[in-house]
């Protein structure tokens, strides 16, 4: 019999780099697959803040393919993901998270995938019980049907808990030596990682992407809402990545750098927003997302001299910036502490 | 067996990997591609990519903004 193939959805995370070894173990051909929506937490944020620039930086998905020894292929996903964040069937999660929809979507490409590449069946590191979602024993069901996988998708951490699938009844793996796990007890994942000999895998605290992250969810409804629609593009989903982000007034948004790493990020956008620098003291590069009348562009100023470290002195010196390059200079006093609302914070 | 280069420059991980990995599929054994990339995170990312899927780093280099990466392609697609 020839080798079967599997194609594995690598996430990053522990449970599919154990699914994928779980089925090398049985003598399956495996090959991962990583989809890139824009909101991954992969990379990214990383690269901006400078704070960060001391860890060591590595993408997960490809850290944990070259443990296992296999190839992997990252799928530019950011265009097609639009419609599933925009108009998702099954709803989202307890923030802008379509989790449901985002695994079929998945694990439907995977399915395509598999089928150009001469690929049996398509494995996910899945848990039944684990997510409040995606992985429960009821929406399990769902993902194999609407994907269009149907019995050629196979979770060998918790298979022993679902009905058998394709792989499983020709014989191409072995039930007996699948997994049970439920639940969100991470033990048995932790035990059977220590049997694998993994170490430094990463653990992530939330799910595998910004929109199960509340603060990021709430910036990107304010995005839509001040914008009147729900377009948006790569670099919408980047400068929610980046910066304070004050919304003094219903027409324009601040965005803040914190520190020189995203200081520099900003400045790439300088084409594309009104910007503001500080120039007496050293401070942060703001961008200026909206309209702005005259009046707007000095509170913007004032704001702008508050996170400087001219914040105490009585004036500070703010070149603001139009995207075509044109500059005035603005003497400011630094808005006070109290002045700067707390529902002004996105 | 030619020389190619891919600006990957103003671009967040793993797109430029993404770019590399579609950019080899056009290309044949022997055939060598330059990747320049603004995100110092390439400079990981990209050599764990062309590792694991068989291919050769010829070298990497830093100069501060940008990241310059070296591939010699030798697996087949
Ligand atoms: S956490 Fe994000 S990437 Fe993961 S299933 Fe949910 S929506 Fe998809």
């Amino acid at each position: 019999m020839s080798q079967r193939k599997a194609v594995a959805l690598i996430s990053g995370g522990l449970d599919s780099l154990l699914a994928a070894r779980v089925m090398l173990e049985q003598g399956i051909h495996v090959e991962g697959i990583n989809f890139f929506t824009g909101f991954c937490v992969e990379g990214h944020t990383h690269a901006i803040r400078k704070k960060d620039k001391d860890k060591p930086k590595r993408n997960n998905a490809l850290w944990s393919a070259e443990q296992l020894g296999i190839k992997l292929h990252i799928i530019d996903i950011v265009e097609e993901y639009k419609d599933v964040l925009l108009n998702p069937k099954h709803g989202y999660g307890a923030n802008m998270n379509p989790c449901l929809d985002c695994k079929i979507f998945m694990v439907n490409k995977a399915r395509q995938w598999a089928e150009e590449n001469g690929f049996d069946f398509i494995i996910t590191g899945e848990v039944v019980g684990q997510r409040p979602m995606s992985q429960r024993k009821d929406t399990m069901p769902v993902v194999s049907r609407e994907s269009g996988a149907d019995d050629r998708l196979l979770r060998p951490l918790c298979a022993k808990n679902l009905p058998e699938t394709l792989p499983e009844k020709a014989g191409w793996v072995d039930r007996d030596r699948l997994y049970d796990f439920s639940g969100r007890n991470r033990k048995p994942q932790m035990a059977l990682a220590a049997q694998f000999g993994f170490e430094d895998y990463a653990k992530p605290a939330g799910g595998c992407c910004f929109l199960t992250d509340e603060n990021y969810s709430a910036k990107l409804v304010d995005l839509w809402d001040a914008r009147g629609n729900r377009e948006y593009e790569m670099d919408d989903i980047m400068l929610l990545k980046v910066g304070r982000h004050i919304r003094p007034a219903p027409h324009f948004k601040l965005i803040i750098g914190r520190e020189d790493g995203e200081n520099k990020f900003l400045q790439g956008y300088r084409n594309n927003y009104i910007s503001f620098k500080t120039l007496s003291h050293p401070g942060p590069l703001t961008l200026l997302d909206g309209v702005a009348s005259d009046e707007d562009l000095q509170l913007a100023a004032q704001i702008t001299a508050r996170f400087s470290q001219g914040k105490n002195a009585d004036t500070v010196t703010i070149e603001a910036r139009r995207t075509n390059g044109e500059t005035v200079t603005l003497e400011v006093k630094p808005m006070s502490p109290g002045s700067i609302q707390p529902e002004w914070y996105v | 067996m030619a020389h190619y280069e891919l600006d990957a420059r103003r671009m967040f991980c793993p797109m430029p990997v993404i770019r590399t990995q579609d950019k080899i599929s056009e290309l044949a054994v022997g055939d060598t591609l330059e990747v320049v990339s603004t995100d110092p995170g390439a400079l990981n990312d990209i050599p764990a990519w062309s590792r694991i899927n068989g291919h050769k780093i010829l070298a990497t280099r830093d100069a501060g903004d940008e990241v310059f990466v070296t591939i010699e392609i030798c697996a087949e697609q």
